[in-house]
């Protein structure tokens, strides 16, 4: 009963998903005022019955309805129940309806959030992502149905992929898909605009804490990926440039470039067109990235079971949105103005050039991530590109764009002097150069890929000071503490983002620099020294858990004679799935982790394991937090709250022009 | 306007390279040794231990290297396909048994039907290596001169059989 | 240095029958050259893993047959054309750089070359921009209405 009842519920959902979708666009262009109000209620109706289907999913799973095929794919009685749960998004099917329906509080989000929009704007956003929506849902009803039935139920179903039961593995899928799902909202803002044909400054004022936001959760969803892999996969890898990785980070790539571009459209008025191609780009990526998932066309330790049929269903959807909307964009861009004038040295352009950089990176990742399939569709043989590629190709690309981030935040909006950025910045360098010469000395070696890496965090962190002390020194006379008080959120925002990345730079760099591996056979007794670390093992016992059976060892970790930790590293064997797992152990620190992770039994009780010290390796994650952490401070920033309404009617007041321009372009 | 254009061109082109993609397989790993002289060998019989066999024995004839084990699901898909092409003595397919105890491999021979004229035991693999092995099961195609002409990666379909394989060993052995 | 010789030390003083770990063949301490090696080739039953991180069985066979060919005194080089021959170009875990892979790996930079020089003949457009009008003596009023009122707004 529960199943059809969500069947049903998506047939619903996808019937106002065609409402939301059409008569607010027509209606927006033929000044019906009628159509343009479906908007909101059709959005709000399509949520609650796409909240209805995903809840009959997930009460399937909860309580073992294995006569729904997707419960039997995924799912079994000894599952436990967090995970009975979570697997309502384990598969393809389930995870599509995830994205259907985090597409759907964004919108409603949206249309809560909208107030002080002119109406035939939020007509137009809410209808894009209605569209979007309907190529979701008719993807899921056609090809993909998470409430297809199993006629005879199965006794017990073939279980969650082992991988997957994690509480890192939960929750890494919702935190993506809000991020992939809320670029969306650029992509409609972009689309509404191009429409209506109204591109200025206040459009991206409108659209920039949602991008924010979104990137702030793609921020968040890519390190909770990243640092899964590095606890479950047992052998301390945290980043493969693996295809589904990439098909998440070029979307983040542009999706920051996108957040620059409209600082700068937001500030000045320039760089219209080019943000609004960026919007359309950061969510097609996204979309792209769906389509490398699902589709069989890159394998991937990530991908979902193929299919072609749904492999051409995501192509031809993906042609329409993104071909209609760059084609859209090619017809409607041109009319757009210039904007302000700026110089050829001015925030503008270093921001131009930061967006550059990024362009060009995401451009090389998706340029290695396709190659093979290029070169295979040409039959001019079969190559991989692995990472070292990518890390050849993209670290000289983002180093630039690091300096820039020193140089950015001190050059003056429309024309700055490079002299007196110059001048500042003296300081800066010279602490940035003094770390990465002596530093390294400290951890013990002196390399200079390390050198040049804590160069770049260094480089931001000193920047940002300077910065921060220079603007500070603008308001005198006031005390400190009321002179940094008065400085907007979003600055702090920036401030903060940026030195994020630094945390992240310095991370990836002591860890490559300076982590140690031991891989060795061990009977009980035996030690193995890694770094200034001793560890010993004492042996493996026979554990059982709800629905594994495994051998958990014991390793006893001393430093200097004195004891520190005592590490349980797991082999277990999943009974349903008969699939190996290593749950490796790991000690986390802030100055870095002792892993240790336990290989295959040899002969006479000893095992074969893998030990690790790997220093600084949680900054990777933590710059990542700190990232998000910035743009959620400069989200919170006090001029996207004030009501815009007001100073909207001084303008229009004082200008009848304007109004009358909106009024016929709407 | 052409410029802004640009980026919709990028996408058609890369659209289009997308939906020839959907037809192709990325898992799937050519042979660099199609045309070359087929890797040399001498390995212990499964059947006969105490005798050899080589590679070179096989010199003047078409046939088949059907690689094989007993802990191979798969296998067991292809081999109803093997053992009709046996029948019809269209060409003769020995067995490279690939990593396998040898009670194993025989014991599944007498279970599901000896289509070889002949296997081998590989035991370590090494064979194998030198034949670019990397899943189980393929299938070589070696011409009169001993070079391999065709490699099947996954099992034997009935489809591969007859618009590949038998046609191609019709023509080797003209 | 030294904590690691105390460290030896006690363990030593310490265990009776325990030891030091073996290491095995993937050690990276002790066949340093053999799991550089591995690192560049790929495990291809494991997608996107190179066989020094993979455990399955053909990498672990390959990392064998790496460690044999070390021994036998053969070259880096020839240990690499060893793998290609058998397995083609797709077992080099970082592409070729050759005829078919130049756009591969020429890609960014042109990138990046485009986007600069997009973005300098931008500039210069700009720069030829005619210049803004300047503000008339009513848009002057104005603008001092909307920076009074908006300031106002500030202090509140």
């Amino acid at each position: 009963m529960v199943p059809e009842i969500g069947q049903f519920a998506l047939i619903l959902a996808l019937l106002l998903a065609l409402a939301q979708g059409v008569l607010p666009i027509v209606g927006a262009a033929r000044a019906n005022s009628a159509w343009v109000s479906v908007a909101r209620p059709a959005a709000q109706g399509q949520f609650v019955f796409v909240a209805i289907a995903f809840g009959c999913l997930a009460w399937s799973f909860a309580n073992n309805d294995f006569s729904v095929l997707n419960v039997a794919t995924n799912s079994n009685s000894q599952l436990p129940l967090q995970y009975r749960i979570a697997a309502t998004w384990g598969s393809h099917e389930g995870s599509l309806l995830l994205w259907v329906l985090m597409l759907g509080a964004w919108t409603v989000a949206v249309t809560v959030f909208s107030r002080h929009l002119p109406e035939e704007m939020v007509a137009r956003v809410v209808g894009v992502m209605g569209l979007v929506s309907v190529g979701f849902l008719l993807f899921l009803l056609l090809t993909s149905n998470p409430f297809e039935r199993l006629f005879p139920a199965a006794p017990d179903g073939r279980d969650l992929n082992p991988l997957l039961q994690d509480p890192g593995m939960v929750i890494h899928p919702p935190m993506l898909y809000m991020g992939y799902v809320g670029f969306s909202v650029a992509f409609a803002f972009a689309i509404a605009a191009l429409l209506g044909g109204r591109l200025d400054a206040t459009w991206a004022r409108w659209s920039r804490p949602w991008t924010t936001l979104a990137w702030c959760f793609l921020t968040l969803g890519i390190m909770l990926g990243s640092w899964w892999a590095y606890y479950e996969l047992g052998w301390g890898g945290w980043w493969f440039w693996d295809p589904v990785e990439n098909a998440s980070f070029m979307p983040w790539l542009f999706g920051t470039a996108l957040i620059h571009s409209l600082a700068v459209t937001e500030k000045r008025g320039s760089f219209k067109s080019w943000t609004v191609l960026l919007a359309i780009c950061a969510f097609s990526l996204s979309l792209l990235g769906t389509f490398l998932v699902r589709s069989g066309v890159l394998t991937s330790v990530h991908a979902f079971a193929t299919d072609p049929k749904r492999g051409i269903f995501i192509l031809a959807f993906l042609t329409v949105v993104i071909g209609g909307s760059l084609a859209l964009f090619a017809w409607r861009a041109p009319r757009v103005g210039l904007g302000g004038k700026f110089e050829p040295v001015s925030r503008e352009s270093m921001l131009l050039a930061n967006n550059v950089l990024l362009v060009a990176a995401a451009g090389s990742v998706l340029l290695g991530t396709l190659y093979p399939l290029f070169l295979d569709a040409l039959k001019l043989g079969k190559i991989s590109v692995g990472p070292p590629y990518f890390d050849a190709v993209f670290v000289p690309l983002m180093t630039p764009a690091v300096f820039l981030m020193g140089v950015g935040p001190l050059a003056r909006w429309k024309e700055a002097s490079l002299p007196e950025i110059a001048v500042r910045l003296k300081w800066a360098l010279g602490v940035s150069l003094l770390t990465a010469l002596l530093l390294p000395f400290v951890m013990g070696r002196w390399t200079p890929l390390v050198a040049f890496g804590l160069l770049l965090g260094a480089w931001i962190i000193a920047t940002s000071a300077v910065a921060l002390k220079y603007r500070l020194s603008r308001h005198d006379g006031n005390n400190l503490w009321a002179r940094l008080r008065a400085q907007p959120r979003s600055y702090y925002g920036m401030l903060l983002a940026h030195c994020g990345v630094a945390v992240f730079i310095i991370g990836v760099t002591l860890v490559k620099g300076y982590e140690t591996e031991r891989d060795v056979r061990m009977a009980v007794g035996d030690s193995v020294t890694v770094g200034s670390y001793a560890f010993r093992f004492d042996g493996v016992q026979e554990v059982s858990g709800p629905n594994y059976g495994g051998a958990r060892g014991t390793i006893d970790v001393s430093r200097g004679g004195r004891h520190v930790k005592v590490l349980h590293p797991e082999k277990r064997v999943y009974h349903v799935q008969q699939m190996p797992m290593t749950e490796a152990a790991i000690d986390t620190g802030i100055f870095g982790d002792l892993y240790v992770s336990l290989g295959e039994p040899v002969s006479g009780g000893a095992w074969s394991v893998r030990v690790y010290h790997k220093p600084f390796v949680t900054w990777i994650w933590g710059g990542c937090i700190i990232m998000a952490l910035g743009g959620l401070l400069a989200l919170c920033d006090r001029r996207y709250r004030v009501s815009v309404r007001r100073s909207e009617a001084i303008v229009t007041a004082g200008g009848k022009k304007g109004a009358g321009a909106s009024g016929a372009a709407a | 306007m052409n410029r802004f254009l640009v980026p919709l061109a990028v996408f058609i082109v890369m659209v289009a390279f997308l939906a020839v993609g959907l037809g192709l397989n990325p898992r799937e790993v050519p042979s660099p040794l199609i045309n070359k002289p087929a890797p040399a060998f001498r390995l212990p019989q499964l059947h006969l231990p105490d005798k050899t066999f080589s590679q070179q024995d096989m010199k003047g004839k078409v046939w088949l290297l059907n690689v094989w084990a007993s802990w191979c699901v798969s296998c067991r898909q292809e081999h109803p396909v093997l053992m009709e092409l046996a029948k019809s003595n269209a060409v003769p397919i020995y067995g490279l048994n690939y990593k396998d105890p040898r009670d194993d491999a025989l014991a599944w021979l007498k279970q599901f039907g000896d289509p070889y004229v002949l296997s081998i035991a590989d035991r370590d693999g090494r064979v194998g290596i030198d034949y670019g092995v990397y899943g189980v099961p393929e299938t070589f195609v070696i011409d009169k001169e001993g070079a391999i002409r065709y490699k099947q990666i996954g099992p034997v379909t009935p489809e591969a059989l007859r618009d590949k394989i038998l046609p191609l060993v019709k023509a080797l052995q003209s | 240095m030294r904590l690691l010789a105390l460290t030896a030390m006690l363990l030593f003083a310490c265990a009776a029958a325990a030891g030091d770990a073996v290491p095995t063949i993937t050690d990276p301490v002790t066949n340093k050259r053999a799991v550089h090696l591995a690192e560049q080739l790929r495990c291809l039953v494991c997608q996107n893993q190179s066989i020094a991180d993979s455990n399955a069985e053909l990498a672990v066979d390959l990392r064998r047959q790496i460690n044999e060919q070390i021994a036998q005194g053969r070259s880096d080089g020839e240990i690499v054309d060893f793998m290609v021959q058998r397995y083609g170009e797709f077992v080099l875990y970082r592409p070729p750089l050759n005829a078919v892979t130049l756009l591969l790996w020429f890609g960014p930079v042109l990138l990046f070359a485009a986007g600069l020089a997009v973005l300098i003949y931008n500039l210069r457009r700009r720069r030829a921009q005619r210049d803004e009008q300047p503000l008339t003596a009513d848009q002057h009023k104005q603008a001092e209405r909307l920076l009074a009122a908006g300031s106002e707004r500030e202090h509140r």
